[in-house]
């Protein structure tokens, strides 16, 4: 059968389950629209949590980044792993304890301010619609490469389908579908893993592969070694950026991923305390089975394509070269002639152009895999961006119907008529995130970055605090997450996206202490925590019910399930 | 509920006992091995993996997985020790 059958046939029956799941797992309270009716099996919870944080970004692009970054790829391996760590062992018990609803929740009531619970709604809502948007893209990109329709018309069929089961079920529906689409995703990442690490190193587990001999006897990373020097890269396993700068990155990716709202929010969903700790566990397994096998996959790709058109006649080259060419996301332009394949470091000789991306979605073809395969690789990764788009919509719509309306504006909403408004903004947010994706603000890669820093900056300090510093009030709370959101921002929007300072005074030797963007939310969270405690000391302590609420939910026992009361 | 014996300060206190232990760990393999020590830990080979790069790209990962477990085990071990768990 052709490709284009075949991704016709999985992709239908995947969104088939996912629409049939929705129907069955309706919400009918704003309980069940925002946690799930409280219920979820701490199994079932790691799934979904795997699948929310699987995006796009990890399914697609991360193996490609890593295999044109090599050591320095790490970055994203550690960073979006060791997040979890701090979930577990910092957050997710307490704030399962705490048993509210929404991020916002904790941060208004622990900090008994309305102005605290506003500063955590912006952070949210500018958190989510950031990842959102790059999100739909994806869908729409995938659905673009695999069954050439256009790219909006892709989106447009991703928000229908996300609007279906985030709008009806809720935090129900979405748990339910993130379940499947967590099988349906790693399934599709796995077995074309499996499948080229076999072919390149005789090894079935592409995590040993990895650190096997190729066919000629010499190691998989000394030949990648061996060839990076021969084309002028730097080393594969040794990178280029500075060690400050690795640090820095890891440590914001890290620390942002625990305080992403969209994460932290699926704990509330489980029944019990023991139950969060438990899931935290599973969900960082399930992320692992996909984060040991990527790098492996960066270096088994990495290694083909040299290996495929490196010094090959231009006329000779296999079918799925053309393949992508007609996309663009790959180039040649025979520079001196030859008719060959010049693929070096110095960019005056080298004549191959190659979007990091199709490192995952031409490898299937790359490798010469059933068409069953690469259909496989698209409905993947279908999955893994409409699942975390749905869960960044559920954010955004509760922090709208929740956090504002009925928090602040509306205190006295029925629960019929939260559930209404509830979703109401989902379908406006799906609508937002839509107009994203057919017309996404040029900066999208780079603001990224932003909702990692910010989350890094803003929520994960004050929650911590929250937590493990009775002491910590109201005062302190705020001009931190205020200074550490704006510190980072203001470095984020000078040196990343340009729009203000002195342009030729922000480059690269401009950075301070040459930490890059990307890892200045570590200082913005180091910023958020010295103001936070030094502001705290000049101000009153918190109030003897806030006090004792601390000492509360930091004893597992009593916690009953989420509630909006 | 909270049984009347509880002594609030003696559980929170190992309860912190744990996460400075797990997080030290957490800390050693990835910023300590992976990246601090990654040229030093390079020297040594692991079969096809120089040991640095192995820790950063896969080491770490398999840590991170069994420290939580390992926090699981400990924490429900404490509760029940001090009879605060929930079933």
């Amino acid at each position: 059968m052709e490709i284009s059958t075949w991704t016709y046939i999985l992709v239908g029956l995947s969104f088939a389950l996912y629409i049939g799941i929705a129907i069955w797992s309706r919400a009918g309270t704003t309980k069940d629209f925002y946690v799930a009716g409280g219920g979820v099996s701490p199994l079932a919870n790691g799934m979904a949590t795997a699948a929310d944080w699987m995006s796009a970004a990890s399914f697609i692009s991360m193996a490609g980044l890593i295999s044109f970054m090599g050591y320095d790829g790490s970055i994203y391996l550690m960073g979006w792993t060791g997040g979890y760590v701090l979930l577990a062992l910092l957050l997710a018990p307490y704030l399962r304890k705490f048993g509210k609803f929404t991020v916002p929740d904790f941060i208004g009531d622990r900090y008994y301010s309305n102005v605290a619970r506003t500063v955590a709604v912006v952070c949210a809502l500018f958190i989510s619609f950031t990842y959102v948007a790059g999100q739909m893209r994806g869908v729409g990109v995938v659905f673009s490469r695999f069954l050439e329709v256009p790219i909006n018309t892709g989106v447009i069929i991703g928000m229908a389908i996300v609007f279906f089961y985030a709008v009806l079920g809720g935090m129900k529906g979405i748990t339910y579908t993130q379940v499947a689409q967590f099988c349906v995703l790693i399934f599709a990442f796995m077995v074309p893993a499996f499948f080229i690490s076999i072919q390149m190193t005789d090894t079935i587990l592409p995590q040993l592969g990895f650190g096997a001999q190729t066919s000629d006897g010499v190691y998989l990373l000394d030949k990648l070694d061996g060839l990076h020097k021969e084309l002028g890269f730097a080393e594969y396993t040794t990178g280029t950026k500075s060690k400050l700068d690795i640090f820095f990155i890891t440590a914001a990716l890290m620390v942002g991923t625990a305080g992403l709202p969209h994460v932290i929010v699926r704990f509330f969903t489980v029944p019990k305390v023991s139950d969060a700790r438990k899931s935290a566990g599973y969900a960082l397994a399930f992320i692992a089975i996909l984060f040991t096998t990527a790098p492996a996959v960066s270096a088994f790709a990495r290694t083909n394509l040299i290996e495929t058109v490196s010094n090959r006649a231009y006329s000779e080259l296999p079918k799925w070269f053309s393949n992508w060419e007609k996309t663009g996301l790959i180039g040649f332009e025979d520079k001196n002639g030859d008719g060959l394949v010049q693929y070096v470091a110095d960019p005056k000789v080298n004549e191959l152009t190659i979007d990091r991306d199709i490192m995952v979605l031409a490898n299937p073809e790359i490798a010469n895999l059933p068409n069953w395969v690469i259909a496989l690789v698209a409905a993947g990764g279908l999955a893994a961006a409409l699942s975390t788009a749905a869960g960044l919509l559920l954010v955004i719509s509760s922090s709208v119907s929740h956090d504002l309306l009925k928090k602040q504006f509306m205190p006295n909403m029925t629960d019929k008529k939260e559930l209404l408004a509830a979703r109401l903004s989902a379908f406006v947010a799906v609508c937002v995130a839509g107009y994203f994706g057919i017309n996404p603000p040029g900066f999208v890669a780079s603001v990224v970055s932003l909702a990692f820093g910010l989350a890094a900056a803003s929520f994960f300090p004050a929650i911590i605090l929250g937590i493990f510093h009775k002491r910590m009030n109201k005062e302190g709370a705020i001009s931190g997450m205020v200074t550490g959101l704006l510190i980072t921002m203001y470095y984020i929007v000078r040196f990343r996206l340009h729009w203000i300072g002195d342009e030729a005074m922000s480059q690269e030797a401009n950075w301070w202490f040459g930490i890059s963007p990307e890892g200045f939310g570590t200082v913005g969270m180091l910023v958020n925590f010295a103001v936070s405690i030094i502001i705290s000391r000049f101000t009153p302590p918190p109030p003897e019910a806030i006090q004792e609420m601390v000492e509360d939910i930091r004893i597992p026992s009593g916690a009953g399930e989420a509630s909006g009361h | 509920m909270t049984p009347k014996n509880f002594d609030k300060t003696a559980y929170w206190r190992k309860n912190l006992k744990y996460l400075a232990i797990l997080l030290s760990i957490w800390f050693l393999v990835s910023y300590v091995f992976g990246i601090i020590l990654v040229d030093q830990l390079n020297t040594i080979r692991m079969g096809g993996f120089k040991l640095g790069f192995w820790f950063a790209q896969q080491g770490s990962i398999y840590v991170f997985v069994i420290l939580i477990f390992v926090y699981v085990r400990l924490m429900n071990k404490l509760d029940k020790e001090f009879n605060v768990n929930e079933d």
